[in-house]
């Protein structure tokens, strides 16, 4: 696999001055027309090893190859075969949106008819064409994103490096940007690298995905792959009273096949092996403790509980926009 | 040559930038005009010193103050620099196969261009008010090109300092703090034969003089050797700034 992969990635290392280490020994490969998702929180080390790959940082260590070029010996090369979308906006605010495009058009070295066609027809393609000659600043937060992404396409990339592409985006914006890089792996041969802190994300865009985690590779694998590696069922319980949280927790962790338990609000959640057998057996020790149970669920695992058993740590993230759950770790 | 092909487009977005938003370049000019009229006024009678070297004090500012707007004009070229960078706009420019030279090339040349518009504008007010180059329009030229290679000069001194620095304030201070001796220990105002003994020679090393010093010889057509010789000073100082800007950009690429 690793011969046809068109980013082959090999024990990646980035330490910044001071001891900073944000990037410790990552090994990945992407298989050329497929979006590939790095998840992890924020200081993970995703941005920092997209930068590599795009060629903005080098590496301290290790090796990295984009579209058959090595990142830190052939730069120029791989510039031309990738297109890069950075977290938050970068369009210039004072020019306007088919003045961006043509002037990243003129950088790769396009000109005349064919770069004012390839400018058009992404105006277009990003429905901007309505607002083709208004200045960026005047764009809403979803269009500047839209023209981010425009711009990183305007050279035919085959690679394009995602990096966050939906944070800060509200939740219609950011349905309408899954939808776009759908649509873009799917009718083209782009290959999309795609970083993100947001479960759904990965889950909805990637075919693959590697969780990362303080600068490592945690596991990797298609979505349904990685939720597989969970034995078993997800359970969750909602407890009438905030005050009954701690003797729930210790009822739950008493139940066997029982190790972990989060909490979530006034929800508990567990995992176990067979969640059908299991919601009985809770149940009833609750009861027998007294806490009074408001409502229970079984569910697949998502990744967000692949996350928190790979990791120990639930992915909290700050955004209020995300609509994520926040977990705290109860216990081991 | 990419580097040819990448400093045009570059280069006309910060001009773009300029015209869209010209409220910096507009003050600059007005408050130029004004020292023009002030100090015209002012120190109109300064002339009458014996060994004064010219007749009327506002033909003797006017290509004084058009270096000064040069200095003053170009001296936060950085700043836009850092703006660009806290954008992610750098970034994105970074990730293209674009000339790194001419990144920082564009930028110092918008330096140079912005300051040569403004002198224009404050010579014709300076004819307007009855000022008239000995030489004519190769004198105006001269004094433009003296006033654009020292913007040039720098504008890549202050993208120089944001490289290193990465901190407006520290631009901003830094700038100040330079540029407001550097026209007090120059021809600008007064006349070399009037100055103290010590400030003529400190002059005599201020690349803001050698602009005045051309400038001046060039506008009355009086001193050609003078014009020459100043300029390739001002050339070879031009040159060395764009070499230490084109450093601490290699020195920033290299820190992110």
């Amino acid at each position: 696999m690793r011969d046809m992969a068109i980013i082959d990635v090999v024990d990646l290392v980035k330490t910044y001055p001071g001891q900073v280490h944000a990037v410790r020994g990552l090994s990945f490969s992407v298989e050329p027309g497929t979006i590939f998702g790095l998840l992890g929180p924020n200081g993970a080390g995703k941005s920092t090893t997209v930068r590599i790959l795009a060629t903005l940082s080098a590496p301290t260590a290790g090796r990295a190859e984009v579209a058959g070029f090595d990142v830190a010996m052939h730069p120029q090369e791989v510039r031309r075969r990738i297109g890069y979308v950075a977290q938050g906006s970068a369009v210039d605010l004072h020019a306007t949106a088919r003045e961006n495009l043509h002037l990243q058009g003129r950088l790769y070295g396009m000109r005349g008819v064919e770069l004012t066609r390839r400018v058009d027809e992404l105006l277009e393609l990003f429905q901007l064409a309505g607002a083709a000659n208004r200045l960026a600043r005047t764009f809403s937060g979803g269009m500047k994103r839209r023209l981010d992404l425009a711009m990183g396409l305007v050279h035919r990339p085959r690679v394009l490096f995602l990096d966050e592409p939906t944070t800060g985006l509200d939740p219609e914006s950011r349905a309408a940007l899954w939808h776009e890089v759908d649509r873009l792996a799917r009718e083209t041969e782009l290959t999309i690298l795609l970083t993100t802190h947001y479960l759904d994300e990965a889950d909805r865009l990637a075919g693959r995905i590697a969780i990362v985690d303080e600068g490592r590779i945690v596991a990797e694998g298609t979505p349904d792959e990685l939720k597989r590696t969970l034995r078993g069922d997800r359970v969750s319980v909602e407890l009438v009273a905030f005050s009954e949280l701690q003797t729930g927790v210790e009822v739950l962790r008493g139940v066997q096949g029982v190790d972990e338990v989060a909490i979530e609000g006034r929800t508990l959640h567990t995992q176990v092996p067979q969640g059908g057998r299991a919601v009985p057996v809770i149940l009833q020790a609750l009861d027998r403790a007294g806490v009074a149970v408001a409502q229970v669920s079984v569910s697949r695992p998502s990744l967000d509980d692949v996350y928190l058993s790979l990791t120990g740590k639930s992915m909290v993230s700050k955004d209020p926009a995300e609509g994520g759950r926040k977990l705290e770790v109860a216990g081991v | 040559m990419s580097f040819f092909n990448d400093v045009r487009p570059l280069f006309l977005r910060l001009v773009r930038y300029t015209v869209r938003m010209p409220v910096f370049m507009v003050i600059g000019v007005v408050q130029s005009i004004l020292w023009l009229v002030l100090f015209g006024q002012l120190f109109q009678r300064v002339v009458q010193i014996p060994g004064f070297e010219a007749e009327s004090y506002l033909q003797f500012l006017a290509p004084g103050i058009t270096i000064m707007t040069a200095l003053f004009g170009s001296a936060h070229s950085g700043m836009g620099t850092l703006i660009d960078i806290e954008r992610g706009v750098m970034d994105r420019l970074l990730v293209t196969p674009a000339s790194r030279g001419a990144l920082m090339a564009a930028r110092v040349l918008h330096a140079g261009a912005l300051v040569v518009f403004q002198g224009a504008v404050i010579l014709c007010a300076s004819l307007a008010m009855g000022a008239r180059p000995g030489a004519g329009v190769v004198g105006v030229l001269v004094v433009l090109l003296a006033a654009g290679l020292l913007g040039c000069a720098f504008g890549a001194l202050s993208n120089a300092i944001a490289l290193i620095a990465r901190r407006q304030e520290t631009v901003l201070a830094a700038m100040n703090f330079i540029i407001l001796p550097l026209t007090f220990l120059s021809g600008i105002m007064m006349s070399a034969a009037l100055m103290p003994a010590w400030i003529r020679r400190v002059a005599a090393l201020n690349p803001a003089n050698w602009a005045v010093v051309a400038a001046r010889a060039g506008f009355e057509g009086s001193d050609w050797g003078a014009v020459g010789l100043n300029l390739v000073w001002l050339s070879l100082f031009a040159l060395a700034c764009g070499w230490l800007a084109t450093r601490a950009f290699d020195r920033y690429r290299r820190t992110i």
